[in-house]
């Protein structure tokens, strides 16, 4: 199973972030990375680690923001929500990926070995 | 494009902030940690397995860690950072070698950045009051740059649109008395426009009014500079409209000039400034600013932005052809030149400008020879440090990595020595006075400047000497082949061969360039010694001269003729004294010849040339006194005078020129448009300076042609500052208010106008020697760490009966074989480079054999002396230890 989980494309877990964020509000970095393995269906190489590398980038760009709370079981832990410039780069994002792999399908679905004009 | 700011910021930020996000980051990752393992536990995983796993998922804790400081800081800038501490500590570890290469490169930088100095505060930016200096030029006539006019002058101000303004600066002396003390000073005689066209505004009062260039002697105002007014006026706040007599006449002191502006004379600081309308109260001569032939003003031009040298002279020249034109009389043939303000030919820029050339040479070579000798040392180390870097390598450091770091090593060495060779160039910023002769108590002003650019330019230095000694090395030692090195390692000390000629080259390099400049200090110091002892065509032992400055004090024409002939009579009266005698010059001196156009009787000139002669005028028995045969004919008597037929003396050169050998005397010589007789004909002498070739040149008695000013030539054995005392007293007795110039030689006035050279062989001299110092360090480096590496070599020659002294020679022999590979490769060099010299030498060949000889027998004794330690040491190797050693 582990040979077919997926190597994640510069940029896309940055993108992944900002979506589970958008999507489930303010949250702390294992419940992100937990959140993209669920949500994936485990399909997604992810060591949990590179998650914070993603977050300092986009914390960066002013794109989420962070601060330090408790979490249900009462511990201290770094919960990051997302902001307004993020939403809006979200979408731009999102619309990006949208497109890309509209093309990427029709690209795809060419028939192998046709003759196509 | 904002979020990248933004990003860069942050990454900034973080750079700063580094050891509290550190902190933050390992408490996330903690809670991190825990969260997983709390749930892994909840999935009913045994403590071990849950945290095991959660790290599993997290991925490598360290690795994570370096990935964030990437993403978060400033990598290149943390790496450079930890590289340069990595190298400070390196260094503190060997302060032995970090010591010696910090003072060879402080000399290699040091030497370079004065030079660097002084070529910008002498030829570049001389002038560092006043703005956009790479705008101004100079200007000199075509022919053999004389100087310029003042009506041309004026028509080139009103004819050429290039320029932003031509003004014009003539370097004079007075005498300023207040009260008891007096004191000879510099100043200048200057265009109404000089002070706005160099964009130089006075703190106190005004400048000149164009109106002040106009009318013979009609404005006695002046603009003093700051140090006059802070000296001898004690900074008088109310200084503006007080006056001052200078040369005879009260000036209005109508401004002050700022603090740091000295004029535009490379080598003088000016005291005064007036206008050109005063030029007559200044000079000799006569009022001259109504006389196209007359050439005496020191010209400079201030371009308009953009506008080039050469587009420059071209519009110059064709407004000097239409004068050509336009007045045949006086300007036939007559062009004018711009100079770049470097090349300025009127002031000591011109004079020290090759001086200065060859001093750069002779750094660069200092400098290289510094970087060979630190070269070879982070060779050595780079050997000594091979455990470390392999580890470093066998741990997984890039070789990029690597590189980088023992270049910053390279760089923190040259950037200690670079701050050191800047406080050294900003010691020496004075120096070239100190080399220079005092005149008439006046001491040169001629300063190096610390700007900018000269930090610039000696940034760059160290960084170019940095790639030069520290690439090699560091490419050599990143370059480790992990299984030789560690295998070599095991075996012992075996120095690649490759290492070892690396090394031998840098010193055969260093001994060459060591030769090249000792022989070009030999050349030098020869040629200096040949000037000084060559006949100038007069006698210089026996021959007193100094001056009374009488327009100083407002002597008139009547007054100032009755006062030389009782000072000539009172001097011979003197006891010890043979003759005495005026000149309005003398010759070797700073003071200009007159000259005038002649014409020959049954003399036709070529159309191209203007017959103009150079002469002097000179009292009754100038000859005898100052020592110059006379071929034939007589000397001027005092029967020479105002009413006596006109008279003359020509020298050889000129008699064989016009007069075809036939002799002149009785013969007759038009000057201007007088008739003079020849009675005589003399020795042809120097005149303006050693190195001349043989000019016509002729004599008129002084009352024929009076000048008030004039030099009093005395022949006699007794020193000057006996005579000087005698002197004073004569002339305390005359006129009270009088000052005496000082008493020199002949020998010191022709010493004197050797200076440059003085100034060349002191400084290569120095640098010669300091360039002898480090090479003889390098090779000393070489040969013992030779001898060092090849312990086992030596024990084992000995085992086998080698005795002492054949050690001993193996080792000599081994430093001298290097030796003579670089004296070989030097002379090669040195016989194609000396010419180079050129203009300095004077009746030495560049190749002279003694030069050469010495410059040889030098670095054989040194290199002998840098050998015998190592030697020595050689020979005390114990063969049981060094066999064991290994």
């Amino acid at each position: 199973m582990s040979e077919s989980k997926l190597d994640l494309l510069q940029g896309t877990l940055d993108l992944m972030v900002l979506q589970t964020l958008a999507a489930m509000g303010r949250l702390h970095g294992y419940g992100i990375a937990r959140r993209i393995e669920q949500v994936s269906g485990d399909a997604v190489l992810l060591n949990q680690g590179t998650i914070y590398a993603s977050l300092v980038r986009l914390q960066q760009r002013g794109w989420i923001s962070a601060e330090w709370g408790t979490s249900t079981n009462n511990r201290k832990a770094k919960f990051y929500s997302i902001t307004k410039r993020g939403r809006k780069q979200l979408s731009e994002d999102a619309a990006y990926w949208q497109r890309l792999s509209d093309v990427m399908g029709r690209v795809l679905a060419l028939p192998e070995g046709s003759d196509n004009k | 494009m904002i979020d990248q700011v933004r990003q860069g910021f942050h990454r900034l930020r973080s750079f700063f902030r580094r050891a509290q996000q550190d902190r933050e980051l390992d408490a996330e990752m903690f809670a991190h940690l825990e969260l997983a393992i709390e749930e892994n536990l909840e999935r009913g995983l045994s403590p071990a397995e849950a945290r095991r796993q959660a790290l599993v998922r997290f991925g490598g804790p360290q690795q994570v860690k370096e990935t964030l400081r990437e993403a978060r800081g400033l990598p290149l800038l943390e790496t450079l950072f930890q590289d340069f501490r990595f190298a400070l500590r390196m260094l503190r570890r060997s302060p032995g070698f970090a010591l010696v290469a910090i003072f060879c490169l402080t000399l290699g930088i040091g030497t370079n950045a004065a030079v660097f100095s002084w070529m910008e505060g002498l030829l570049f930016r001389p002038y560092p009051a006043v703005a956009h200096q790479e705008r101004l030029v100079a200007l000199t006539g075509t022919a053999a740059q004389d100087d310029l006019s003042w009506p041309d002058f004026l028509d080139l101000q009103r004819n050429c649109k290039l320029f932003e303004a031509f003004f014009v600066s003539k370097i004079m002396g007075t005498t300023l008395s207040i009260g008891e003390r007096a004191q000879v000073v510099t100043g200048s005689v200057v265009s109404s426009n000089y002070f706005p066209a160099l964009g130089v505004h006075p703190i106190l009062g005004r400048a000149f009014e164009p109106t002040e260039d106009v009318g013979r002697s009609a404005h006695p105002v002046t603009v003093i500079s700051y140090q006059l007014w802070k000296e001898r006026f004690g900074g008088d706040p109310q200084i503006i409209g007080k006056t001052q007599r200078m040369n005879g006449v009260l000036h209005t002191i109508i401004g002050v000039a700022p603090e740091g502006f000295y004029g535009t004379f490379v080598g003088w600081a000016m005291k005064f400034w007036v206008p050109a309308s005063m030029e007559d109260t200044f000079e000799a001569g006569g009022y001259k600013l109504e006389d196209r032939g007359e050439r005496w003003i020191e010209g400079y031009g201030r371009l308009k932005p953009g506008v080039t040298l050469e587009q420059a002279q071209q519009e110059v020249s064709a407004v000097a052809k239409r004068l050509d034109a336009d007045y045949p009389a006086t300007n036939r043939g007559r062009g004018v030149k711009l100079w770049a303000l470097w090349q300025t030919p009127f002031n000591n820029a011109g004079t020290l400008l090759p001086t200065l050339g060859i001093m750069l040479v002779v750094v660069v070579f200092v400098l290289l020879i510094a970087c060979a000798n630190v070269g070879n040392l982070l060779l050595v180390r780079a050997f000594a440090r091979r455990h470390e870097i392999t580890v470093r390598v066998a741990v997984g450091a890039g070789r990029r990595r690597l590189l980088q770091q023992l270049l910053i090593e390279g760089l923190v060495l040259s950037a200690l020595a670079a701050t050191g060779g800047l406080l050294i160039a900003h010691w020496s910023s004075h120096l070239l006075v100190l080399l220079l002769p005092v005149r008439n108590g006046n001491a040169m002003h001629l300063p190096g400047e610390m700007d900018w650019r000269v930090m610039a330019l000696s940034a760059a230095v160290c960084l170019a000497s940095t790639l030069l000694f520290a690439l090699l090395p560091a490419i050599e030692a990143s370059n480790v082949d992990l299984a030789t090195t560690l295998r070599s390692e095991m075996a012992g000390v075996v120095h690649g061969r490759s290492k070892s000629w690396v090394r031998s080259g840098l010193v055969v390099v260093q001994v060459s360039l060591c030769f090249i400049l000792l022989a070009g200090a030999g050349l030098l110091l020869q040629s200096l010694e040949r000037v000084r002892s060559d006949s100038p065509g007069f006698s210089t032992q026996g021959t007193l001269v100094t001056a009374v400055n009488l327009s100083a004090s407002g002597y008139d024409v009547q007054r100032a003729k009755s006062f030389q002939d009782d000072l000539i009579d009172r001097v011979q009266g003197l006891p010890g004294v043979e003759s005495a005698a005026l000149a309005r010059v003398t010759p070797l001196g700073y003071g200009t010849f007159s000259s005038a156009p002649i014409a020959v009787d049954g003399y036709q000139p070529p159309t191209d040339e203007r017959l103009s002669v150079d002469y002097n005028q000179v009292g009754p028995g100038y000859f005898a006194t100052i020592g110059i045969p006379l071929v034939s004919g007589r000397e001027f008597t005092r029967a020479d005078n105002e009413t006596a037929a006109p008279v003359a003396i020509v020298n050889e050169t000129m008699a064989a020129r016009y007069w075809a050998g036939k002799n002149p005397i009785g013969d007759r010589l038009q000057v201007k448009d007088k008739w003079l007789e020849i009675v005589g004909v003399s020795k042809t002498s120097r005149y303006y300076s050693m190195r001349e070739m043989p000019k016509p040149f002729f004599y008129v008695p002084l009352r024929q042609k009076f000048s008030v000013g004039a030099a009093l030539n005395i022949r006699t054995k007794l020193r000057p500052e006996t005579m000087a005392a005698a002197l004073s007293r004569e002339l305390k007795a005359m006129d009270a208010n009088l000052a005496l110039y000082e008493v020199i030689s002949l020998q010191e006035q022709l010493d004197r106008s050797t200076s440059a050279q003085k100034v060349a062989v002191t400084l290569t001299g120095v640098l010669a020697g300091l360039a002898l110092v480090l090479a003889s360090i390098g090779l000393y480096g070489v040969m013992s760490y030779t001898v060092s590496q090849s312990t086992r070599e030596l024990g084992l020659r000995m085992a086998l009966g080698a005795r002492t002294p054949e050690l001993f020679r193996l080792v000599i022999s081994r430093g001298l074989a290097l030796t003579a590979g670089g004296i070989l490769l030097g002379a090669a060099a040195a016989l194609g480079l000396t010419r180079l010299l050129g203009y300095l030498l004077y009746k030495v060949s560049p190749r002279d054999p003694l030069a050469f000889g010495s410059a040889f027998l030098i670095l054989l004794i040194v290199s002998l002396i840098a050998c015998l330690l190592p030697a020595w040491r050689a020979t005390r190797v114990d063969p049981i230890v060094a066999l064991r050693y290994e």
